[in-house]
């Protein structure tokens, strides 16, 4: 729903959920002409437990800024990349609340909410953990627009691309995890992606009423499957 | 009746995506998209290949339904999923669905058991199930010997399968004999050309000293490595297979043992009513071997119509709705997708 702000402009309502890294995420922002304000916040970092999570913090934001789902005019997703089952539980909550209350939802790369705010000048490394010893990274350049990703690398892949870039700092969970690894000096915040960024991120297209998305998740891998093979026989 | 209660249903423990609408014990829509084709090149369901395709399918599906029932989440009283068991990145999609559904239409969400919705299924094709019944649950996933005293709250785990399931066996079988994936449909139609009683082919845990620790257990895989064996023997001395005999014989194997502990359950409990379901209660065979058994003894067979038989959004509801009219409390916004959820767990 969008109303009238102080000054006349629209102000609305919009959910912003992120599930791509451990910290499992719901917030309620209000986008108005001048900008993004943020309502009520849930964050908990929990790897194994993004489908318990989410549904219970998205129902808390609400109630502690005193809306109802009615109320909301968007909704923002972190895309990933990200593991795979966590990360689908967001795009899944957004896109089956996006069709109930007929509003647009809105993809962003996820990485951006951890790139962008980390951009001070200088290009920068923003990486989450991919497991199985790999990062998913992007290179953001000095004014926190990406340059180059989402990609899936290990470690020292990210951190060779990274420094041909002329990146000189890491940022993200992946980077605290593997900062021995990736040689760069890494920044403490933000670890996860921020749901404000995710938020500034989307705004124009929210300002804008720009068409419903489709929440395509950011993969980056193929599914693990392989083909079947010929039959062993039983018989020596 | 207008005021029976309007519970839509989820389902994606395994490869279909179903979104089902029921009012009371009338089904009004059973929407299904399913990946099953994507699977049929790997040769069984690759549950990651599932759980995309249940993210991309969620939102369709469940349009189809709403507009094949011609109503609107706001119309809803209840939602009900499969909160298990099955594949666990796949239940979980699908519970996260019926989260932000529910959360959305401010409705209650239920949890379910995705085998005690196999038998509540049935209500909507022969109404409300008399109880105390014996179910029988066969598909890929699942071979289970259930005694039902009280659907809406528990039920009895007789027996089970002690390796494959019964679907999986024809999986395995279909594939030897150069059938296509998945292999109940094509072994049912081979069958009906061949000779049942040509080969005989083991029937497991059956012999007397099996059953008495495993009076309504199953066992597949011996006579899934019979049937390769007895094909292997013919095709290195150069014959020709008879796929039509192979496939009755075996597919009489399954049924013989199914059936007949299914009745002696029923027998033994002194219950009058049997219901089959999941994806091999399909199979013609069984269905006629069923009741041509259970006549002998006065038991009544309830199988429901194929397409309510595999998995889908429509048995999901049916459970939901027979939840709600018994009074069971909703689940907490926090419910999990189990993947090993207990059958004595009817809803979470
Ligand atoms: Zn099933």
């Amino acid at each position: 729903m969008a109303v009238a702000g102080p000054l006349g402009w629209l102000t609305v309502l919009v959910l912003v959920v992120d599930s791509s890294t451990p910290a499992v995420t719901a917030a309620l922002v209000e986008i108005s002409a001048d900008g993004v304000t943020s309502r009520a916040h849930r964050c908990t970092v929990d790897a194994r437990a993004h489908g318990e999570l989410l549904a219970p913090q998205v129902d808390a934001v609400l109630a502690d800024a005193g809306a109802r789902p009615r109320d909301l005019g968007a909704i923002v997703a972190g895309l990933g990349p990200g593991p795979f089952t966590g990360l689908r539980v967001g795009l899944v909550t957004a896109a089956t609340m996006g069709q109930v209350l007929g509003v647009p939802t809105y993809g962003v790369c996820s990485l951006d909410g951890i790139g962008y705010p980390a951009a001070a000048g200088e290009p920068v490394l923003a990486a989450s953990d991919a497991r199985r010893k790999e990062l998913y990274w992007a290179v953001y350049d000095g004014a926190g627009q990406r340059i180059v990703g989402p990609e899936v690398s290990t470690p020292a892949v990210a951190a060779a691309r990274a420094r041909e870039l002329g990146a000189t700092i890491a940022v993200g969970d992946g980077a605290h995890r593997y900062a021995e690894a990736l040689d760069l000096p890494v920044r403490v915040e933000p670890r996860y992606p921020e749901a404000t960024v995710l938020a500034q991120l989307a705004a124009e297209r929210v300002r804008a009423g720009a068409p419903s998305e489709r929440l395509t998740p950011l993969y980056l891998r193929r599914p693990d499957a392989v083909a079947a093979t010929a039959r062993k026989p039983v018989l020596p | 009746m207008a005021d029976e209660p309007l519970i839509l249903g989820i389902e994606t423990s395994c490869d279909e995506t179903g979104v089902g609408i029921v009012r009371g014990h009338t089904l009004l829509a059973d929407a299904l998209a399913s990946s099953v084709e994507e699977h049929a090149r790997f040769g069984g369901v690759v549950p990651e290949v599932a759980s995309r395709a249940h993210l991309e399918a969620i939102v369709p599906t469940m349009q189809r339904a709403l507009t094949e029932a011609g109503v609107t989440l706001a119309d809803i009283d209840a939602i009900a999923v499969t909160s298990g068991p099955g594949l666990a990145g796949a239940l979980l999609v699908g519970v996260a669905a019926a989260k932000g559904y529910a959360l959305a239409a401010e409705k209650p969400v239920y949890g379910v058991n995705h085998l005690a919705a196999h038998v509540a299924v049935d209500t909507l094709e022969h109404g409300p199930l008399p109880e105390p019944a014996i179910a029988l649950l066969v598909s890929g996933g699942h071979s289970s010997l259930l005694l039902v005293d009280d659907l809406a709250r528990g039920v009895t785990p007789l027996g089970a399968t002690i390796d494959d399931a019964a679907g999986e066996a024809f999986d395995k079988v279909a594939r030897l004999l150069g059938l296509p994936f998945p292999g109940g449909p094509p072994i049912d139609r081979e069958a009906r050309a061949g000779d049942a009683a040509s080969i005989a082919f083991p029937r497991g845990l059956t012999a007397a000293k099996d059953l008495a620790a495993h009076r309504y257990d199953f066992s597949f895989s011996g006579l899934k490595t019979a049937v390769a064996r007895w094909v292997e023997a013919r095709q290195r001395a150069g014959e020709p297979v008879p796929v039509a005999d192979v496939a009755a014989s075996f597919q009489e194997a399954v049924c013989d043992v199914l059936t007949s502990k299914a009745l002696a359950a029923c027998r033994a409990q002194g219950i009058e009513t049997l219901v089959i379901g999941g994806g091999v209660a399909a199979n013609s065979r069984l269905r006629a071997l069923a009741e041509q058994r259970a006549e002998k003894y006065g038991i009544r067979v309830r199988v429901p119509r194929p397409k309510l038989c595999t998995d889908n959004g429509a048995m999901v509801a049916a459970l939901g709705s027979h939840l709600v009219a018994a009074g069971v409390a909703p689940s907490r916004l926090d419910l999990p997708a189990d993947s090993a959820l207990p059958l004595t767990t009817v809803s979470v």
